[in-house]
């Protein structure tokens, strides 16, 4: 597209803005909650500040978050602005397909409760490289742990803050570089501060905030369809044909649709700032009732956006969306606006913005758990750091995290990232999970094997993306790429089990072998005993 | 107690049992549901009602079932596993 077509193309979305919605125009509302929304978390970091006295305050809020709260608040560091505006987006331009993906980022959770939360809990202290290092060599564990955590938080973040970045841009019509350094400064008040404790009660707040807003929409849509869902599928149909029903374009190649399958399923399991929540509840037993809540939530939060997209698509229409946002991101904000006018958008504008700072937040407490807990005090100071000295780390490395997600996101500025997120979940299935279910539940798992496993997972899936058609085609323009899959969670899953099992039985340990009755007995009994 | 106690060991294998085939259940729910979109998509455009195809009718069974496997197992694990875990540590 030339340069003046583009300008041409945008005065023409201008004037269509102006026609049908005050989305990208300053809005009071909006900015009346968002205020709101920050002064009330700022306040809740104040008060969790003065309780963060120690690094088991700071990493785990001092164990004592009940299973509820838990559940709202892994609901929190779960449901992104991706999930709530992408899927509505989705389903409100293309139907059934949406669902495909709503399913998919749901069904890790069972897998969560059943492999992970328990014996994570009981095992480690605050990152799950605690967990692989219980009965292996500190050193080698931290750094491979370590280097997984960094790549998932990293391009996880990347996705987050491009996303935020435009999103707010779109929404309130500020710059994108200063609603990218407003995500960022806000996020490190509430973790530089607050620690853990402030984070939690930002995503409880969030998760609040999301649900009720979700269920308020999905509750005016179904009014106008004597509160039958079906009575507004039928409508769907009835305008924009049956192909609304059905599993459209979005599967075509069923290898593709199975490995990012693979990846959102595992992916689940091994993603650091939610396997660091199960830490902030008393035992076990409450790490498992708060993945019920968490699931239970999420479940019902797709639900409702499947509702929403069908409403968009049915009340607003997929030209008017698509001409707002290309991508169809702005269906939930316009149905918003359609059912409840410019106040009722202001607030969901609000609680977008709210749901994307809770989600950086939490992946920057554990990628600095990360660089303190794991590579500073275990790998650097062999364990022996005091207190002040390690809260003084975790909040360096932090403050450091914080900047490299602001300079991230101004330079991916513009750049597809959607695909990132996908990756990011591709290497917690592929790094962080293999190891962690060899070290648990396989006796003979060696040092050197889960090391092997977990730099096979970070680097083999980072090659494959960047061979793959999404990188390949997409980003570069070439015309061919050497690896067929979109996500290459179904060859680099079963590439780093196997490299983790053949690598421990060509260099197995004795030691590794002898603690594995100790891991099984904390397994289940905890630490106390 | 020792490090041996085969109580432990048989409660520990027990839930490695109920974990592993929850996950197994779940497992073919959800890639059974992926292969139907990925190799029969004329089966789910199946309208049951007006308003309502297989495809969304399983996708949102695919959500219900998310739900009930977590129940069943957090069930179990309350109301077996803890309470037996309590009789070990006395």
């Amino acid at each position: 597209m030339t340069p003046s077509c583009i300008a041409c193309g945008s005065s023409v979305l201008a004037l269509l803005q102006a026609a049908t919605t005050q989305i990208g125009e300053p809005n009071r509302v909006a900015m009346g909650f968002f205020f709101l929304f920050i002064a009330t978390t700022l306040g809740i970091t104040y008060w969790a500040a003065r309780r963060t006295r120690t690094t088991e305050h700071f990493y785990a809020a001092g164990r004592v978050i009940g299973p509820r709260q838990n559940g709202f608040a892994l609901a929190g560091d779960y449901m992104s602005a991706a999930s709530f505006l992408g899927i509505a987006g989705l389903v409100s331009t293309s139907g059934f397909d949406g669902l495909i993906y709503s399913t998919g980022w749901l069904v890790g959770w069972p897998i969560v409760l059943f492999l992970i939360a328990e014996p994570l809990r009981n095992l480690g202290k605050y990152t799950f490289a605690d967990v692989v290092a219980t009965r292996l060599a500190q050193t080698p564990v931290r750094l491979a742990a370590a280097l997984g955590t960094l790549a998932t938080v990293t391009f996880y973040l990347i996705a987050q803050m491009v996303g935020a970045g435009g999103l707010i841009k779109l929404m309130f019509g500020i710059r994108y570089e200063v609603a990218i350094a407003i995500v960022g400064t806000a996020m490190i008040a509430y973790v530089l501060f607050g620690g853990m404790i402030a984070t939690t009660w930002v995503q409880i707040v969030k998760a609040v905030l999301l649900l009720g807003g979700a269920a308020i929409l999905t509750v005016l849509v179904l009014a106008r369809f004597g509160m039958n869902p079906m009575a507004l599928f039928a409508a769907a149909a009835a305008r924009f044909g049956d192909g609304v029903l059905a599993p459209g374009k979005l599967v075509t190649k069923p290898l593709d649709a199975i490995s990012l399958g693979l990846a959102l399923m595992f992916g689940t399991a091994g993603l650091p700032h939610i396997l660091m929540r199960f830490y902030t509840v008393p035992d076990a037993t409450a790490a498992r009732k708060s993945v019920f809540w968490a699931t239970g939530l999420i479940g019902a939060f797709y639900l409702m956006t499947f509702v929403l997209g069908f409403g968009a698509m049915v009340l607003v229409g997929p030209d008017v969306i698509k001409s707002v946002e290309p991508g169809g991101n702005m269906a939930a904000p316009l149905l918003a606006e359609y059912l409840g006018g410019t106040a009722f958008l202001g607030f969901i504008a609000a609680v977008a913005f709210a749901t994307i700072l809770a989600v950086v937040a939490g992946l920057t407490l554990s990628g600095a758990a990360a660089l303190s807990h794991d590579l500073w005090v275990s790998v650097v100071r062999k364990g022996h750091a005091s207190q002040q000295e390690q809260l003084r780390v975790a909040r360096l490395a932090t403050v450091l995290l914080g900047i490299v997600a602001v300079l991230l996101g101004i330079s991916f500025k513009g750049q597809n990232v959607a695909f990132m997120v996908g990756l990011a979940f591709a290497i917690a299935a592929s790094a962080n999970f293999p190891a962690l279910v060899l070290s648990m539940f396989w006796r003979r798992c060696s040092t050197a094997g889960a090391v092997a496993s977990m730099l096979t997972g970070t680097v083999s899936t980072l090659l494959l993306i960047y061979l793959s058609p999404t990188v390949q085609l997409d980003i570069l323009k070439h015309s061919a790429a050497w690896f067929p899959l979109k996500n290459p969670a179904l060859v680099t899953i079963p590439l780093s089990f196997a490299v983790g099992v053949l690598v421990s039985l060509a260099a197995p340990e004795r030691e590794g072998e002898d603690g594995y009755q100790y891991v099984q007995r904390r397994m289940h009994l905890g630490a106390a005993e | 107690m020792t490090t041996n106690d085969p109580r432990l060991r048989a409660l520990a294998a027990t839930r490695w049992r109920v974990a592993l085939t929850l996950t197994a259940v779940m497992v073919v729910v959800y890639f059974g549901f992926v292969s139907l979109i990925a190799f029969d998509k004329p089966l789910l455009a199946l309208r049951i009602t007006p308003g309502l195809s297989l495809g969304i009718l399983l996708g949102v069974l695919v959500i219900l079932s998310t739900w009930l496997l977590t129940w069943v197992y957090v069930r179990w694990a309350n109301t077996r596993y803890d309470p037996e875990l309590h009789r070990l540590r006395q």
